[in-house]
């Protein structure tokens, strides 16, 4: 007897896939609609990380240090200083804004209080020193910039003082606090999401098994007329891609609705992301990670629960 | 294709389905293995086709081991098996159901279009091909799967109380079909306690008692 070409092979696997999944109609409605359960919070997961990630970006980038000179010093010496600064692994980014800049911008945080800007006037002269702004990679790396800076011997040229004041002490308590908070956060945002993939993926593990559970017999007769493993489990794997095509492109267009519906709210709450901005932004990325876990978790479980009854 | 039981065991825990059976089958032979209900007529056969392993003993199909195979499927191709309970794939159309066995033994798809509805005229079903077993009479679901066993031109045929499930009038009509199958050279194993089948097959009958063979002969006559 001559070998079937793979190509008639795949062929009639592909047929019978798609046959199971035709017939067994209420079978696969079933599954399709704990697939959609699953992908779902697959999906949710992707849309609260971003939000996450997002409002934690948002909230390290509010935490700085400042480092105040004294009016004398030079802006060599100053210069000097950013770049060893800079040097630092744990520095993101460094800007420094000079006498008249920050004379500037109080001036424009003042500008309704005339008073203030009376007094700034009657001075004469300029009563601001120039500042270093400094931007670590993360907040924790805050305490080790800032006692660099307390440690280093900085003087000028001339061997005088120029650090007039660091306001990372000042401000110590509230940046370990929102360190902490963003640590946590995103911990229990790892956890929270790796238990509720897991579970919902059980969940559709559980059902393929039991949808395959109901062929037993089917594929115990499929052996005993002298179909080979593979060609007893390949039809079921289709089935399982299928119903994982069809959840993934399903559940992608139910949260269009959802977002569009929750756009604002997350707009207002989350420091400006819009998720239905996002979702638009990234259709195709997300409709590709939806679409790719649909038929990975669909093939897999089904493979897993023919296997069961592959014995003979 | 001849088969050999060489002092075949079987146990499941403490209770003994076969004990020590020998027997030797020859090509083209017509065997009826009789015997009341839980003898190990069943357990016999699911041992033929590989469904379960002896635990002492073997069984030989033209001199092969087939339980130290690791690839039962070749030996399965060779052999056509009709149950009781016809165990059709209830997904698949009549057509669907036999192509599905040639596909198995890798046959192309010229030769399932030409064989299913020639296989099909031989057993009288031509006209229900695209009907479901949900759709067929058990007479007519068991004419299906004789179609299924026999369509590859196996050397045997073994069925398990094939007519356990049927009136009286298609009881007839399948012993005639496996009458006829077994007179084209086809081997057929088949189980059963209906005397009325022994009678009519009227060829060598295998005694099973208590997981031992009993009887052996060629009378063609149930008796316990």
């Amino acid at each position: 007897m001559e070998k079937t070409p793979f190509k008639t092979k795949l062929k009639r696997v592909l047929k019978a896939g798609f046959f199971n999944f035709w017939r067994s109609s209420y079978v696969s409605f079933a599954s399709i609609i704990v697939m959609i359960i699953t992908l779902s919070v697959i999906g949710s997961v992707i849309f609260l990380s971003t939000i996450l990630n997002i409002t934690m970006e948002e909230l390290r980038d509010k935490v700085d240090v400042n480092v105040y000179f004294v009016n004398t010093a030079l802006e060599e010496d100053i210069i000097s200083l950013k770049t060893k600064i800079e040097a630092l692994p744990e520095v993101k980014l460094v800007q420094y804004t000079n006498r008249e800049e920050a004379l500037e911008n109080f001036r424009l945080q003042h500008e309704n209080d005339q008073i203030t800007l009376q007094a700034l006037d009657e001075l004469g002269e300029n009563p601001l020193g120039a500042a270093l702004n400094i931007k670590a990679k993360e907040p924790s790396q805050y305490e080790g910039i800032a006692n660099f800076l307390n440690e280093e011997n900085i003087l000028s040229s001339e061997g005088e003082k120029i650090i007039d004041k660091i306001n990372y002490f000042e401000n110590k308590e509230a940046i370990d606090r929102l360190s902490k908070i963003i640590d946590s956060a995103e911990r229990l945002s790892w956890v929270i999401s790796l238990t509720l993939v897991t579970i919902s993926i059980i969940m559709t593990f559980n059902t393929t098994r039991l949808a395959i559970y109901i062929s037993r017999e089917e594929i115990s007769v499929m052996q005993l007329v002298g179909a080979s493993k593979n060609y007893v489990r390949g039809p079921f794997v289709v089935t399982g891609v299928i119903v994982g095509l069809f959840s993934g492109l399903l559940t992608i267009f139910i949260f269009l609705p959802i977002c569009y519906w929750l756009g604002n709210t997350t707009q207002d709450f989350f420091i400006g992301l819009n998720i239905f901005d996002y979702y638009l932004d990234n259709f195709f990325q997300i409709l590709l990670i939806i679409i790719s876990a649909g038929i990975a978790i669909g093939a897999l479980s089904s493979y897993l629960a023919v296997r069961r009854y592959l014995k003979l | 294709m001849s088969i050999v039981f060489d002092d075949v065991s079987k146990k499941y825990n403490d209770y003994v389905a076969l004990n020590q059976v020998s027997f030797n089958i020859d090509p083209n032979e017509f065997v009826s293995i009789v015997g009341p209900s839980g003898a190990g007529k069943t357990t016999l056969l699911r041992m033929l086709l590989a469904e379960d392993k002896p635990t002492s003993g073997k069984i030989f199909l033209n001199s092969i081991d087939i339980h130290a195979l690791s690839n039962k499927d070749i030996i399965r191709r060779t052999i056509g098996v009709v149950f009781q309970d016809f165990r059709l794939l209830p997904q698949k159309n009549v057509y669907e159901n036999i192509a599905f066995a040639m596909e198995a033994a890798g046959r192309t798809d010229e030769e399932i279009e030409s064989d299913v509805p020639h296989v099909l005229d031989l057993v009288d079903l031509g006209n229900k091909i695209w009907n479901f077993p949900n759709e067929l009479s058990g007479g007519e679901k068991q004419r299906v799967a004789i179609a299924r066993a026999i369509v590859n031109q196996p050397d045997i045929i073994i069925a398990d109380e094939p007519t356990g499930n049927l009136d009286p009038v298609n009881t007839y009509d399948i012993v005639q079909i496996f009458k006829k199958i077994n007179d084209l050279g086809t081997t057929v194993v088949l189980t059963t306690h209906n005397k009325g089948v022994i009678d009519s097959i009227g060829r060598r009958v295998i005694t099973v008692q208590n997981g031992c063979i009993v009887r052996d002969d060629l009378t063609g006559k149930y008796i316990l």
